[in-house]
């Protein structure tokens, strides 16, 4: 395996140092300019760049079994390393839906014969998604995809006698359920965030308390069974009070944001391009401000990104006929740094702690999400704070062109990625896929 | 205009052009030979998602009368009224030469994602998308008011007493499903626009989150709106079309409570100063939002309304075809 020396990095922002990597752990860190190179080993000089943890997405789809249009396991995760990440959460709404061991299980094959980053997979909570009966979690618990995550995300777990199983039957394995918090009845036919523009635009609305009324039944519920419960991508600002509200209580709730609900609104959905529609719908100044305040105060814990490719017809057509969703794993730490580094919500560290860290800990990620410490794996990403970028949808991996940050000027890009000791990113471009059979120390 | 997308659009200037256009318009549809030569040679395209005969008659009407090809297309029911072909029906009508398209779609916004697409490079003209406007149909409401509230009064003087007029100080009620209605949001921008004031009548349920935005007054009660107890005296009421399948989804109890709160009869016409006018952008559920007796009565313009639609269409499709700039 290759011996890496990255030069003079900023470990999460902090002083320069030098760091070995050997052996997909790091080996070494000390002051910048104090270690040589190895014999043999490549030297990654980062001056003046930030070093992260291997960024860790809770929320990814990546399409594959049934929706190879859209994306693979490969081109997913070609993206996520493109992006920073050294581990995602791959979203259970798969064709077959993952609800079973050998769904999971092939997924989590194909990210290992991928090469670019750990793929973790989520289980459904109910078969088919459909909200009638869990599906057998502890088997996909127990499976070599060791499931952790338990989401019908796309939908919501809208019975209450079925949600409040749910998240007692996962204590069993130290599991979490992830909720899409969407009342389905309030959100008949939705088309976006129910308010101002929704009423000009004649598109049917989705209210915030659709949102809302779910997340504080389900904090509620969490409390009574004393489970954990992980709320994905709030959205407005009434989710950022309900949640602060139950952990001011003491529910063992986690709370995360998508990168785009921190920086757009739902003014940009009056020219009726539907590369802005998505579930739950963009909203208002006002809730971003409240979601940006939220991940500050720590009340949200995590930025996942929902990335959610589609192929160009299912976005090129007119409005309510398009499909809900927008591409994130490419342009996440940008947005982020646009939205909470420079308005000054979030130090480097910070960044590391929602995006690396804390999914790794909701997750269960034993691998991921360290500190960039003596001892730990190898997972990093180093990023220069100071280079602008302009997004170009079709130089992405992913499949999907669905950006709604096509044409934008973001700050921040990520320079390399080490998995494990190994590069998947280096001078902004992808390296080389680990070969399979490299296998890991850290597998679970 | 390069478009007729949206009357929010519409600069005053820009409104009161159409009416004045659709007033010459109207004038030649007096005569024995109704057909004008100025649309010659160039081509009309009539794309209907949605089922409406009397608006696409009535676009097909003003394009023959100004001598245009006219090729009507209606997907409703094909293969064709699947969202993703709207794209390839676009390109496929542009391939044929289309000079414009005249675009009813259920889908809010439809119109303008074809204007902006590329998808098309003739003139797209909106004749209703889902639940977001119907610029013709607001446009031919502000002419038949105009005609029966300026200048030569009921029934309406010489047309040059009217030419450059708007509606300043016109109170304009607008009762119904305001929710769903695409008229109604024409109406309102236009009326503003035009100087005339507004007041929208319905119940709480069927107005949208955010109506207080509008440049517009709100009231849930009908009798005080058509008494001028909301916005001062009424000078017009319009009826919109109430849908009875929104009783399902509980928007209210029934129709005969409906009728009862929200219904045009004879006796709320009676609250009315007697110059005032009725309309109604059809097609009605008579019984429910109007009584046949207010419908067929003196002070209905629903008939003249459709007359009207015709001189208007005209008068957009020349504005967009042939006009100069205004």
């Amino acid at each position: 395996m290759t011996t890496t020396l990255v030069r003079a990095a900023r470990p999460l922002g902090a002083e320069p140092r030098d760091l070995l990597l050997r052996d997909g752990l790091v080996a070494e860190v000390a002051p910048a300019g104090t270690l040589t190179a190895p014999d043999g080993a490549r030297t990654v000089e980062a001056e003046g760049l930030v070093a992260l943890p291997g960024l860790v997405d809770l929320h990814t789809h990546l399409r594959e079994p049934g929706r190879e249009d859209a994306e693979t396991v490969d081109t997913g995760t070609r993206a996520a390393a493109l992006g920073g990440f050294t581990a995602v959460h791959a979203m259970a709404n798969t064709a077959p839906v993952a609800d079973t061991a050998g769904v999971v299980e092939q997924v989590w094959r194909l990210g290992r014969e991928a090469g670019w980053c750990d793929v973790r997979p989520v289980g459904a909570v109910t078969t088919g998604l459909e909200g009638q009966r869990l599906a057998e979690l502890g088997a996909m618990a127990d499976s070599a995809a060791g499931v952790r995550v338990f989401s019908d995300d796309g939908k919501c777990v809208f019975d209450a006698v079925l949600m409040r199983r749910a998240l007692e039957y996962v204590k069993a394995f130290d599991g979490v359920v992830a909720q899409h918090a969407q009342e389905p009845r309030l959100t008949e036919g939705a088309q976006m965030n129910e308010g101002a523009v929704s009423g000009v635009l004649g598109l049917r609305g989705w209210p915030a308390v659709a949102e809302e009324a779910i997340i504080a039944r389900d904090v509620l519920l969490a409390g009574h069974v004393g489970s954990r419960l992980h709320v994905c991508h709030l959205s407005t600002a009434g989710s950022v009070e309900i949640v602060r509200w139950a952990k001011a209580r003491g529910v063992d709730v986690t709370a995360e944001v998508t990168p785009h609900h921190l920086l757009l609104t739902d003014e940009l959905v009056r020219g009726y391009d539907p590369v802005y529609k998505v579930n739950p719908p963009l909203r208002t100044d006002d809730d971003v401000r409240a979601l940006r305040a939220g991940v500050a105060d720590g009340t949200i814990d995590v930025v996942a990104t929902d990335h959610a490719p589609h192929p160009v017809e299912d976005k090129d057509c007119e409005w309510s006929a398009a499909a809900m969703g927008m591409t994130g794993l490419e342009t996440a730490l940008s947005v982020v740094v646009q939205a909470l580094v420079e308005p000054g919500h979030l130090d480097w560290a910070g960044v590391a702690r929602v995006m690396s860290q804390t999914p790794a800990r909701i997750g269960r990620v034993a691998s991921q999400g360290g500190s960039l410490q003596v001892g730990e794996a190898a997972n990093l990403v180093l990023v220069d704070p100071a280079a602008r970028w302009t997004v170009d949808p079709s130089a992405m991996a992913t499949k999907g062109r669905n950006s709604p940050f096509a044409g934008r000027e973001l700050p921040a890009r990520v320079v390399a990625t080490f998995w494990e000791g190994h590069a998947t990113v280096l001078d902004g471009a992808l390296a080389t896929a680990r070969p399979a059979e490299a296998g890991s120390t850290w597998t679970r | 205009m390069r478009h007729l997308l949206s009357t929010a659009d519409l600069s005053r200037a820009e409104a009161v052009r159409v009416l004045d256009v659709a007033e010459q318009m109207a004038a030649t549809q007096q005569r024995e030979i109704k057909k004008l030569p100025t649309l010659r040679g160039r081509t009309v395209v009539n794309l209907f998602f949605e089922d409406s005969t009397r608006t696409r008659i009535s676009f097909e009407t003003a394009a023959k009368r100004l001598s245009a090809d006219v090729i009507t297309f209606s997907a409703k029911g094909s293969s064709v009224s699947k969202g993703e072909s709207l794209k390839d029906t676009a390109l496929t009508l542009q391939a044929m030469g289309a000079d414009a398209v005249v675009i009813r779609h259920g889908s809010s916004g439809a119109p303008l994602r074809l204007a902006r697409s590329g998808w098309t490079s003739g003139a797209v003209l909106n004749a209703g998308d889902g639940t977001h406007e119907h610029p013709t149909q607001a446009l031919l409401d502000a002419f038949t008011l105009r005609r029966h509230l300026v200048g030569g009064g009921p029934g309406g003087g010489p047309a040059a007493d009217r030419v450059g007029a708007d509606l300043a100080g016109k109170h304009v009620v607008v009762v119904g499903d305001v929710l769903h209605s695409r008229v109604a949001r024409s109406n309102v921008h236009l009326l503003h626009v035009l100087g005339a004031r507004t007041t929208l009548v319905a119940p709480p349920t069927l107005l949208p989150i955010g109506v207080e935005t509008w440049p517009c007054e709100v009231s849930y009660d009908l009798d005080a709106a058509l008494r001028g107890d909301v916005q001062g005296p009424v000078d017009a009421v319009m009826a919109l079309r109430v849908q009875l399948e929104r009783m399902d989804a509980a928007y209210f109890p029934s129709a005969r409570e409906y009728s009862r709160r929200y219904g045009i009869d004879a006796a709320r016409l009676a609250l009315l100063p007697p110059h005032a006018s009725l309309l109604h952008p059809g097609p009605m559920n008579r019984g429910l939002e109007i009584t046949a007796e207010a419908a067929d009565g003196a002070r209905s313009r629903i008939v003249e309304q459709v007359t009207n639609g015709v001189a208007v269409r005209m008068a957009a499709l020349y504005l967009l075809l042939a006009g100069e700039d205004a």
